[in-house]
């Protein structure tokens, strides 16, 4: 949904242009970056710890048996199914429970080139870390979401960073080993 | 033998004529029960104690579950799910999916986040699953999707109400061959 012929349709854009006014208005609400920031994690968190049933409802995955596939799950299948892109997954530490998203496409800042000057630590799409991290605290797997780099920043790619937290107890109230 | 419990006037002893312990007292004289108190206010047991009120029809009956009751028996469930996938022999249990009994069989669906969703069946009804699936994507439209419902409160949509309802009725239509038969 959302793209047709590199073009996002009616629809798609309208979703675009919606977050850009969110983001736009809680910089006029919170003077600085970090509490713009912490407002659309915040959000995001909200919508994440409901749209993961949805996700679940609509794909009829199996449980994941590793963080790797996880990401792999978050990348390849929720990414694709809720932006139509799908990020690369690598992962970034020794222990296996950090992972990097890199996104080459991000429908989000379609109208975006870069941040205004005042502007300089705003994390854009930080809404999508806070998706993130409150769907998997719905699957028992409480991790942390922040964007590592950032092309609106003039970085060079745009990454998602996503850290696994200890396990928490299941759904039955069992806490397991991973 | 009549005995109240509750909020209601309930059989204790005493079954014939399909009436059953537990039943409760629904109406008299066709005026149905509030509660313990009669349509027009008096106390059940005290009417029907009263010879200079015969003769009297009463109807009996299993009385609705009320909202408090769902929640009660749906934690108790909860705790036997609980209890249920680790007493089992097989490591990594999901839990209790089925529980057959001789007038009905109740079927749960848990999901990987933790909700459950119960369903009490005829024991020939076919096509649960399918629709307990289904049931969980109402659920993730019309109740997660409103932004005025809130998580683990009792569910009061009336989109969710309705598509609810289509969905029990598509699925009691296909009787015991389940859907498309």
């Amino acid at each position: 949904q959302g793209r047709e012929g590199g073009r996002l349709s009616s629809s798609g854009e309208l979703f675009v242009l919606t977050y850009g006014a969110l983001v736009a208005q809680l910089c006029k609400d919170y003077e600085k970056d970090e509490d713009v920031n912490t407002c659309l994690d915040r959000m995001g968190y909200g919508i994440g710890v409901r749209l993961i049933d949805d996700f679940l409802a609509r794909s009829a995955v199996k449980k994941c048996r590793s963080y790797s596939e996880t990401a792999d799950m978050i990348a390849q299948v929720a990414f694709k199914m809720y932006l139509g892109v799908t990020p690369t997954v690598s992962c970034s530490s020794a222990a296996g429970n950090e992972f990097s998203l890199i996104l080459d496409k991000n429908p989000l800042v379609d109208f975006v080139e870069e941040l205004p000057a005042e502007r300089a630590s705003l994390c854009y799409c930080n809404l999508l870390c806070g998706v993130i991290r409150g769907a998997l605290e719905m699957v028992h797997l409480p991790a942390e979401v922040t964007f590592l780099q950032d092309r609106l920043k003039g970085d060079a790619v745009t990454e998602i960073g996503i850290t696994f937290l200890r396990k928490a107890e299941d759904r039955n109230g069992l806490v397991t080993t991973t | 033998v009549l005995r109240p419990h509750d909020e209601r006037v309930v059989v204790a002893f005493g079954q014939r004529d399909g009436i059953r312990v537990g039943h409760a007292v629904l109406a008299i004289n066709g005026a149905e029960v509030n509660g313990r108190f009669t349509a027009d206010g008096k106390d059940v047991l005290e009417f029907l104690g009263n010879p200079a009120n015969y003769p009297v029809s009463i109807r009996f009956g299993r009385h609705r579950l009320s909202s408090n009751e769902k929640l009660m028996l749906a934690s108790m469930f909860h705790s036997l799910f609980a209890i249920g996938s680790q007493l089992s022999p097989e490591v990594g249990s999901s839990g209790i999916e089925m529980l057959e009994t001789d007038t009905f069989k109740l079927h749960c669906f848990q999901t990987l986040t933790g909700i459950k969703f119960v369903v009490l069946a005829d024991p020939r009804q076919a096509g649960i699953d399918s629709l307990l699936r289904k049931i969980y994507e109402i659920y993730s439209d019309f109740a997660l999707k409103n932004p005025f419902y809130s998580l683990e409160m009792p569910i009061r949509c009336e989109l969710f109400d309705q598509n609810l309802k289509l969905a029990l009725e598509v699925a009691e239509k296909a009787g015991p061959f389940g859907p498309g038969s």
